[in-house]
């Protein structure tokens, strides 16, 4: 079935968006949030688990402090108050990759609230309110088997993975956000951006949405445009690229007004976001009806953490993404432009690095944006994960501005940096990569390629110095790329006066 | 050899008069002479008590014993898990499952070196008091083999009463030591929450639960408290302090003298009208010698009201169910325990409703839907929310209690044990026969039972209550143990069940 949609432009005519932000971050503490079960990414299934994170009868919970921590630092960055006490409760509902049949949880209490983040959006700044940021441990992971697409529809049976189960996870939720208008998708995008930035520069989740370290759910619903009211709202769940966040909100804006339109209403459900067809389907509905009977963990004292700790950690906090890009942008004089090209490509640790150790920040950007970006593009990381350091960098540039490299041999320095040949001088000795500037073999090349191609030379005899470049690219290619340009071009213009 | 204490045991093998695996073979076989008639037991491994017991002897020989009770064989209420032992909690649901790992409280014991002679039976999830709502059949009274053992904890006060073990570990949540104790002619101790540590103890009530001695003396549950007591890391619960000197408190209470020591007689729980009702003539009988005998030894007897008690019974019953109905929750066939296919291509759900319909008895069933009730949106606030406010007021009661006595005294149970099926189709009856253990789990604080004699009207046991304030659970066995002195004067040695009925 396909939804009925209004035109993007055609919904703000009548309708006024509200939205409100989810966010999920999977904290990188080495052990679980309620046991000492370890965290890594992609172990075999199964394999980190224990009595605690798998629920067996008896066993029992103790909070992660590096969790708590984590928590506290998160909420302060997001000029949050940080609870003097608060408590874990259970959210009790069944499901099979649930351990216990209830996730651990805060409900009223979270630890971190009323806080705000102020985005910004094509120059303008929308301030988003933070309602709450709150403790808590994921779920295991449903594998089904057998159906098409990987959904329990259709599927023959199904398979848990309970290495996830017991993961911490701070849950973000915004206060709706109001008055966005056609910027909503916008917002809604940048606001991600921003929190996953902090979370990269508070460094405490690996913050990575495509393996799922951050996940958000989008909340929306369109009231008549002026009535300041609020429409019944749909979930949609596990958002999982930025670009995507934009593109369900605005796609479940379009949806929303054409039922709004029929004179319809809207169903308060979740719903699926597909990522390859663009669109929203309903999940489950999420009436009234369902109660996750919620009380407070009487396995878990309350967290109450002292006033003098806050503000240690207070004093832990990286400087503000946002103020530290404006900072860096005007330092380095790079254009907008540019400065988003290094934010997206997650290269500004990088390039700060490659030019505190003395390249310019042209250079710096040149070699993160192009041949190591595109490595990293091959090999499906992001540049900082690359086994070459912002050091290696640096001398490689320094070596071209003294004239030992050129463009070409640099690149083959990298292939034997990704090689584990060594430092960049070690490579380019054991490689004889240093460019030939020595008269006495140059001239010979050149001599070589005068010899070689008669009617070129003749040419520049007569005066067409342009044609100098045929035989300088045949000088080089004698000697594979390692001659001194400049030099070849001062030897063959001299001979050919 | 089994009539020994655990004391005395323990000093026989530290004499060199016995050996380990002689004092478990003893017990092994009293198991086998009398719990076809008691079913005090769910399941015996005498395979690996008896490779326990050679080990405590091999370590005697080689003079590095680890504890007071190195050797001295146990029972475990089969709500601990145990390493490689079934562990069922009297439950259908658990039938077959095999832990992983050890309670805290059974790993203790087994660095201390007690062989572990087996599980012992009890009511399903610890809910009842009479051992009935076992999945696998009630366990019955050594003293009269038709009539409960109390509960939930039967198993091991009747292993404990008719010598089949000297010592075993029970749980409290409203009195599942105390109350068995006290119908069965034995001592059980329900210590401070937070004194003895719950990982492994498969939850009723987590707020309410706790794990504690059942024996036959004061001294052999000081004894033992000793040894599985003490701050856990694995129970955030657990109480990060040294527990007091339990073993110095009995030892200093056989002695006899309470000079200056203030005892509350609870008024609400001591006597026919005025308070709670329902008191069995013998049981008050017996309590009045008891006091009496306290007076006579030194201490000074204060009355106190506690007017929120009458209300105890109804939040237990309120705070219990919510809690467990969240508990029970885990047990989906998912991962553990029966699975139950109601046909071939049944979805998760489906299996899920199919095993806990299967699983669950009766009882368990009956408190899941109470507790989802309080809990449920709309009811929270009137029943979850009411009772947690009537349970504050009841730690006050004890709070302004405690700043007149050092101690507060009633009978442990208002009934002598019951015949079987007589309470089975009433709840009320049957949660009725708790209402004096159960304040103090709603308040946290120590109790102990001790044997207070025989009711005239039939002959059975009756049970003298000892509460002490939060972490003073010394004051328990100090008391406890000079009441005990007294009555075994009187009555010119310990009670026991009359053997002829065992076989």
């Amino acid at each position: 079935m396909t939804d009925t949609l209004v035109a993007f432009d055609d919904v703000l005519a009548t309708y006024d968006p509200a939205l409100g932000l989810e966010v999920h971050v999977e904290l990188n503490t080495n052990s679980k949030m309620f046991c000492g079960c370890p965290t890594e990414f992609g172990a075999e299934p199964n394999t980190q688990v224990c009595p605690t994170c798998l629920g067996l009868p008896g066993a029992m919970p103790v909070v992660n402090g590096k969790a708590v921590e984590s928590a506290i630092r998160i909420g302060l960055a997001l000029n949050c108050d940080i609870a003097e006490w608060c408590r874990f409760a259970r959210k009790n509902y069944f499901y099979p990759d649930m351990p216990k049949n209830f996730q651990t949880s805060q409900y009223d209490e979270p630890i971190c609230f009323d806080g705000y983040m102020d985005v910004d959006v094509d120059g303008e700044t929308f301030r988003v309110e933070i309602e709450r940021a709150h403790m808590e441990e994921d779920t295991g992971k449903s594998l089904h088997v057998g159906g098409a697409t990987g959904r329990i529809h259709g599927a023959d049976h199904s398979l848990v993975d309970y290495n996830r189960a017991g993961i911490p996870l701070i849950e973000i939720v915004t206060k709706p956000i109001r008055g966005a208008g056609a910027k909503a998708p916008d917002v809604a995008r940048a606001y991600v951006a921003q929190l996953r930035d902090l979370i990269v520069a508070l460094g405490v989740s690996d913050a990575r949405m495509d393996q799922g370290s951050i996940r958000a759910d989008v909340n929306l619903s369109l009231s008549p445009k002026g009535s300041g009211t609020l429409g019944t709202r749909t979930e949609t769940k596990n958002v999982n690229s930025l670009r995507s966040v934009e593109r369900a909100v605005r796609y479940e804006m379009s949806r929303h007004a054409a039922v709004l339109d029929a004179g319809e209403k809207i169903l308060q459900e979740t719903r699926h976001w597909h990522e390859d067809t663009g669109v929203t389907t309903s999940g489950r509905e999420k009436s009234d009806a369902e109660d996750y009977r919620y009380f407070p963990e009487p396995d878990l004292v309350p967290v109450a953490p002292s006033r003098e700790w806050v503000e240690e950690l207070r004093g832990t906090l990286p400087e503000n993404p946002t103020a530290r890009r404006a900072r860096l942008q005007a330092e380095w004089g790079f254009s907008d432009l540019e400065m988003r090209d290094t934010v997206g490509a997650g290269a500004l640790d990088v390039i700060e690095q490659t030019i505190a150790a003395g390249t310019t920040p042209q250079a710096a950007r040149k070699w993160w944006l192009g041949e190591l970006a595109r490595r990293a593009n091959e090999q499906g990381v992001l540049v900082d994960a690359l086994p070459v350091t912002p050091a290696d960098v640096a001398r490689v540039q320094a070596l071209v501005d003294e004239g030992s490299l050129n463009d070409k041999l640099a690149r083959q320095v990298f292939d034997g940096l990704f090689a584990g040949e060594g430092t960049p001088d070690e490579i380019v000795a054991a490689r004889g990569l240093a460019i030939v500037s020595d008269d006495g073999a140059l001239s010979t090349a050149v001599d070589n390629a005068i010899a070689a191609n008669p009617d070129v030379a003749d040419k520049i005899r007569d005066g067409k110095v342009a044609a100098a470049g045929a035989l300088i690219g045949a000088v080089m290619k004698e000697m594979r790329g390692q001659a001194d340009a400049g030099r070849v071009r001062e030897l063959i213009l001299e001979k050919l006066s | 050899m089994i009539t020994r204490t655990a004391a005395e045991l323990a000093a026989a093998l530290a004499a060199g008069e016995t050996t380990s695996v002689a004092a478990t073979q003893a017990h092994l076989d009293r198991i086998a002479e009398v719990d076809g008639a008691v079913h005090a037991f769910l399941h015996v491994d005498a395979e690996g008590a008896l490779a326990q017991a050679a080990e405590s002897d091999a370590r005697r020989a080689a003079g590095a014993t680890r504890s007071a009770l190195d050797g001295v064989p146990i029972a475990v209420k089969d709500v601990l898990a145990t390493e490689g032992l079934p562990t069922t909690c009297g439950s259908k649901i658990l039938e077959g499952w095999i832990p992983p790992y050890d309670a805290t409280v059974v790993r203790r014991l087994k660095a201390a070196g007690l062989p572990i002679l087996g599980k012992t039976n009890m009511d399903e999830f610890a809910m009842g008091s009479s051992t009935e709502h076992s999945a696998y059949g009630p366990t019955r009274n050594p003293w009269d083999l038709d009539r409960i053992p109390g509960g939930s904890g039967g198993g091991s006060a009747a292993a404990v009463a008719a010598f089949e073990a000297p010592l075993a570990i029970g749980t409290d949540t409203g009195g599942s030591i105390r109350q068995p104790g006290a119908v069965t002619g034995t001592v059980g101790v329900k210590p401070t929450y937070g004194g003895v540590s719950r990982y492994g103890l498969v939850a009723l009530a987590n707020s309410l639960d706790q794990a504690g001695p059942v024996t036959r003396t004061v001294l052999d549950s000081a004894l033992l408290h000793e040894v599985i007591g003490g701050h856990d890391p694995l129970d955030s619960t657990s109480i990060d302090q040294p527990l007091p000197a339990l073993v110095e408190a009995a030892k200093r209470g056989a002695a006899g003298d309470l000079s200056g020591l203030r005892v509350g007689v609870i008024t609400e729980m001591s006597r026919q009208e005025g308070g709670l009702s329902g008191w069995q003539a013998g049981v008050l009988a017996r309590f009045q010698e008891s006091v009496d005998l306290l007076v006579k030894a030194g201490a000074e007897v204060v009355e106190v009201s506690c007017p929120s008690f009458v209300h105890a019974l109804a939040t237990y019953y309120l705070i219990l169910p919510a809690e467990a109905s969240s508990n029970l929750a885990k047990f989906d066939a998912m991962r553990y325990g029966l699975r139950v296919w109601p046909e071939a291509d049944a979805s998760a759900e489906e299996v899920m409703r199919a095993t806990r319909d299967a699983g669950f008895g009766d009882e368990v069933k009956r408190r899941i839907i109470l507790g989802t009730y309080a809990l449920s949106s709309g009811y929270y606030d009137a029943y979850y929310g009411q009772a947690q406010k009537v349970r504050t007021l009841i730690s006050r009661d004890f709070d302004a209690a405690f700043e007149r006595a050092d101690v507060l005294v009633s009978p442990t149970a208002p009934t002598t044990a019951f015949k079987l099926g007589a309470k089975l189709d009433d709840p009320m009856a049957m949660y009725l026969n708790d209402l004096a253990t159960i304040p103090a789990n709603l308040a946290g604080v120590p109790g102990i039972s001790v044997p207070s004699g025989l009711a005239d009207e039939d002959g059975l046991p009756t049970g003298f209550q000892i509460l002490a304030p939060a972490l003073a659970d010394d004051r328990c066995y100090r008391v406890g143990a000079a009441l005990e002195a007294a009555l075994l004067e009187q009555w010119g040695g310990p009670l026991v069940p009359p053997e002829e009925k065992l076989s």
